[in-house]
């Protein structure tokens, strides 16, 4: 039979043959047909209790020891052998060469899923999404986690293993606020600085007048130009504000032993590299779909996979994207598979076959053909937020049936601000946009003033976005690990973004220990 | 084609050492749990694995969280079936409203639930008794082995070679391969000795030697070919571990349920009656345990009624040991049981009965029993009072006189759990001399 020596895999069992052939035959429509571009790849085949270790040192194949990823582990071990979670069928790790789990469980049909979705999918989105581009370096972060590893096991031989606990848990209390948002200038090397502060000098000497030595001097030396510019030189000279308050305690505390800036550097170095994938959630759990989807379509069509696996595979699938509406017991929130994959098909559909309502929507790409480099583009330029406020149609806004929310705290209903109509996409989408914003979302803490000449009290300040404050029992304790760091005290002050007033404040010195 | 990886055969229990340092972490909140269990539970489960639910406390992990009950939000949710602009929702329970559900995913960790293996549960369990190292390590292990001679095998170490086997091994492969012996070369080689020095016998005797010589020379090859010993000949002693031999013990447990017993007394009886439990299971194979429960009349009960059921009445303890006697002669005779007793009252009884007691415990009980302790529980502010004393009840001081003529006999007071083990330190103390009856 021809159609029968077409097929890729016959049985749901599978070997390192099979595995071996379906995946050229993916790569050739991953590569060839749709145009991506990945690290190569490694293929590993774990089990259960392996994948379950995965998961409780935050997906890394190399983690330090930590009792909160232990915590992690009991977690999800018990929830696991309770049968109230099934365990994720793939694991992907942003390195290169890209590392995939598969678990030996799937069966061959679902390898060739896990396959399409990670091996290709995720990994096309690492290597060529800017904000992973920017910010995290596939290449070394295998060797970084090895020494990471590495140094903290020493640290506990030499410093005692409680002495680096303390550290890692001040730390990993700060990892959200532990992170660069921007890109900051780079700084001058010392030879460019002295060539500044030079000229700087010559213009000085140039435009020098004795005249001026002749004024009366203005007072006493507290005035209030005086301190504030003192306080804006200071701020200067520490980089204030700043937003990354472990990079600024790594750097600026006094208190801290070479060892434990280290450390800090680690954890610092770790957020940082998450960070990325936090932001484009949707994005990369879409674009993975999208291509797996389009690649095992593709080869039922040429023949290459049964019906039946095909099946198993749609559902599957189908499951992944599923999305219950807001009233359903079983709703967690929008399911970024979902949100992702049919925002991606809904590209495909406007690039091929637009109505009246796209062309008007999406001029650029209504009706040019071109599916591939749209979404190519998109997933390379874009993340979560800014590739919604561009591409989320108002046909997508109809199909999940969107409708916006206003929710007051101190107001004993919600208001229903915007739903799928004329009148409400642009806010929906606006809305939406800004829930995956993490800028906006993440609680914004920077460090304002400290006087390390003086009495050192570090100054935090909180900008109160829509009045959303903190938590305060997390607050506190998140305070006091701040200030075992800083060693001095610590106060917190929270100001509303708008109006610039106080709204609360608390310091380490009224809290007790 | 990509690189493929089996992982499978790696070490799996890389998360072990993670989730003893949570262990650590959150060996407080685990006490105090296992201490509850202990409280509930029977005496012969402390040691097993146990599954136990763990809040947050001292293991969360803080982060500057916003705080839900504060500020305007903006939820965009699917699936709007009826609702229009405008609409106003009211809010459930006057908490954050129907958005909330989408923050709530976090929440389910607050609490979870694990399961402690035996050696962890019993680590925390020992924890505030105080036991020193080396029992705590006596009382884990769970069966004891002696290495045990089991026939032969093939493979070993040079020390456990057993000539005997061997040098029969070879024998009989000599035999079956025909291996020449060295008469028989001797004999052969005289022979030709023989007919070459007989004058004239070299040419008499040419076509015989030639012969002869020839057989020589391939016995000799044959010889040197078959060696003497082979290594396949070769067997070693063979030794397997074998589970001690563990006879059988019973276990009384007497509880005065006079009123005078509260929360307290009864819940440190029962860590009392634990170890001890602990401590007789590592010895023997089957422990049985009957529980008698006494005021001024004695029963025997079930573990439920004895800890948790209330009794009224006076305080007579000598029919607790007659009760005993009774078992004891009805179904654990002394020689085919190990008796162990442990009593635990607060000391008081009915004037006139204890010295009835101390006969009882010389003349019959003693001599039966392995081992008799009894506790006095006395409150904490006592202690200072009565500590080293010989003062004290009537009960006490009949015992004392026991006490100095058994050995196997001992008492104490104790006021909190560390001083539950010092009862025992005289029985772990001497296991090696304990014979075991039977």
């Amino acid at each position: 039979m021809g159609t029968a020596s077409n097929l890729l895999f016959q049985s749901s069992d599978w070997n390192f043959e099979t595995l071996a052939h379906t995946y050229d035959a993916i790569e050739e429509i991953a590569l060839g047909d749709l145009g991506l571009d990945v690290y190569p790849n490694q293929l590993e085949i774990i089990s259960s209790e392996q994948m379950l270790d995965a998961y409780s040192s935050v997906g890394m194949p190399l983690m330090y020891q930590h009792w909160s990823f232990g915590k992690r582990f009991v977690f999800e071990d018990h929830l696991y052998r309770r049968g109230r979670r099934g365990l994720a069928y793939e694991l992907v790790i942003n390195s290169n060469p890209c590392i995939t789990y598969l678990m030996e469980e799937n069966t061959m049909a679902m390898q060739a899923l896990v396959t399409a979705h990670a091996a290709f999918g995720h990994n096309h989105f690492f290597k060529n999404n800017y904000l992973f581009r920017q910010w995290t370096d596939a290449t070394a972060i295998l060797s970084y986690m090895d020494f990471a590893k590495k140094y903290i096991a020493k640290c506990e031989e030499r410093h005692g293993t409680p002495a680096v606990e303390a550290i890692l848990d001040s730390a990993h209390a700060l990892m959200e606020q532990g992170v660069f948002r921007y890109r900051r200038p780079p700084r001058l090397s010392s030879e460019k600085e002295r060539e500044r502060m030079r000229e700087r000098l010559e213009y000085e000497e140039q435009t020098y007048s004795d005249l001026w030595r002749t004024l009366p001097p203005s007072g006493e030396n507290n005035d209030p130009t005086q301190l504030e510019k003192e306080l804006a030189e200071r701020k200067k000279s520490l980089n204030l504000p700043e937003e990354n308050l472990l990079y600024f305690l790594e750097k600026t505390s006094l208190i801290l032993e070479p060892w434990q800036r280290e450390i800090l550097r680690i954890v610092r170095v770790i957020a940082q590299y998450f960070y990325p994938q936090r932001q484009t959630k949707v994005m990369n759990e879409g674009c993975a779909t999208f291509v797996h989807y389009t690649i095992m379509n593709k080869l039922f069509d040429q023949g290459k996979i049964s019906e039946g696996a095909m099946l198993e595979i749609l559902q599957s699938h189908t499951n992944v994207v599923f999305q219950p509406g807001f009233d359903d017991p079983r709703f967690p929130g929008i399911n970024p598979y979902a949100l992702g994959f049919a925002m991606m098909q809904d590209i495909e559909r406007i690039c091929v076959a637009p109505t009246a309502e796209d062309r008007d929507w999406f001029p650029d790409i209504a009706g040019t053909g071109n599916w591939r480099e749209t979404l190519l583009d998109a997933w390379a330029n874009h993340r979560d937020e800014s590739f919604i406020l561009q591409f989320l149609s108002p046909a997508l806004i109809r199909k999940f049936r969107l409708f916006l929310l206003t929710d007051e705290a101190d107001d004993n209903f919600c208001e229903v601000a915007s739903i799928h109509n004329e009148r409400g996409y642009e806010a929906l989408r606006g809305a939406l946009a800004r829930s995956y914003d993490i800028g906006v979302n993440q609680p914004d803490i920077q460090v304002m003033d400290v006087d390390l000449l003086g009495d050192r009290h570090l100054r935090l300040q909180h900008n109160v976005k829509d009045g959303v404050l903190l938590e305060e029992n997390s607050r506190d304790s998140t305070l006091r690990h701040v200030r075992h760091l800083w060693g001095y005290e610590v106060s917190l002050a929270g100001v509303d973004a708008e109006t610039g007033e106080t709204l609360y404040e608390c310091s380490t010195e009224e809290l007790s220990d | 084609m990509p690189n493929f990886i089996d992982r499978r055969l790696n070490p799996k229990d890389k998360s072990l050492g993670n989730r003893q340092r949570f262990l650590k972490r959150a060996r407080e909140e685990l006490k105090r749990t296992i201490k509850e269990r202990v409280k509930s539970g029977k005496i012969a489960d402390v040691d097993a694995e146990q599954n136990v639910s763990m809040p947050a406390r001292g293991v969360n992990e803080p982060a500057f969280q916003p705080d839900s009950n504060s500020g305007e939000r903006r939820h965009v949710l699917p699936g709007n079936r009826e609702f229009a602009a405008g609409d106003r929702i009211p809010k459930r329970g006057g908490g954050g409203g129907a958005g909330n559900a989408g923050a709530g995913t976090g929440q389910s960790e607050d609490e979870f639930q694990f399961v402690l293996s035996r050696e962890e549960v019993l680590d925390l369990f020992f924890e505030d008794l105080e036991l020193p190292d080396m029992v705590k390590l006596n009382l884990k292990e769970s069966v004891t082995f002696k290495r045990r001679r089991a026939g032969f095998s093939a493979s070993g170490s040079p020390t456990n070679i057993n000539v005997g086997r061997t040098m029969r091994n070879s024998y009989g492969r000599r035999i079956a391969l025909r291996r020449p012996s060295r008469r028989e070369i001797e004999a052969l080689a005289d022979e030709i000795a023989r007919l070459e020095t007989e004058p004239g016998g070299r040419n008499k005797h040419r076509k015989r030697l030639e012969e002869l010589r020839q057989t020589l020379d391939s016995l000799e090859r044959r010889r040197r070919r078959i060696p003497y010993v082979d290594p396949v000949d070769i067997r070693f002693n063979r030794f397997e571990p074998q589970p001690l031999p563990n006879a059988s013990a019973v276990m009384f447990c007497l509880m005065d349920v006079s009123a005078s017993m509260g929360e307290r007394e009864k819940d440190l009886a029962k860590r009392f009656f634990v170890l001890l439990h602990l401590f007789l299971k590592r010895r023997y194979e089957r422990i049985d345990i009957v529980f008698i429960r006494h005021t001024d009349e004695a029963g025997e009960v079930d573990e439920n009624t004895f800890f948790y059921s209330k009794q009224s009445g006076g305080t007579v303890v000598s029919t607790a040991l007659e009760e005993m006697l009774r078992v004891i002669r009805e179904r654990y005779p002394a020689n085919e049981w190990n008796i162990y007793a442990a009593q635990a009252s607060d000391g008081e009884n009915i004037s006139g009965d204890s010295e009835r007691c101390a006969s009882l415990l010389h003349d019959e009980l003693m001599g039966l029993c392995q081992y008799y302790a009894y506790v006095e529980i006395i409150d904490e502010r006592e202690t200072e009072i009565f500590g080293t004393t010989d003062n004290g009840t009537s009960l006490w001081r009949a015992y004392r006189i026991v006490d100095g003529e058994w050995p196997n006999f001992q008492m104490t007071r104790i006021a909190k759990p560390a001083d539950i083990y010092p009862v025992f330190r005289k029985l772990f103390g001497k296991q090696p001399e304990m014979q075991l009856r039977k």
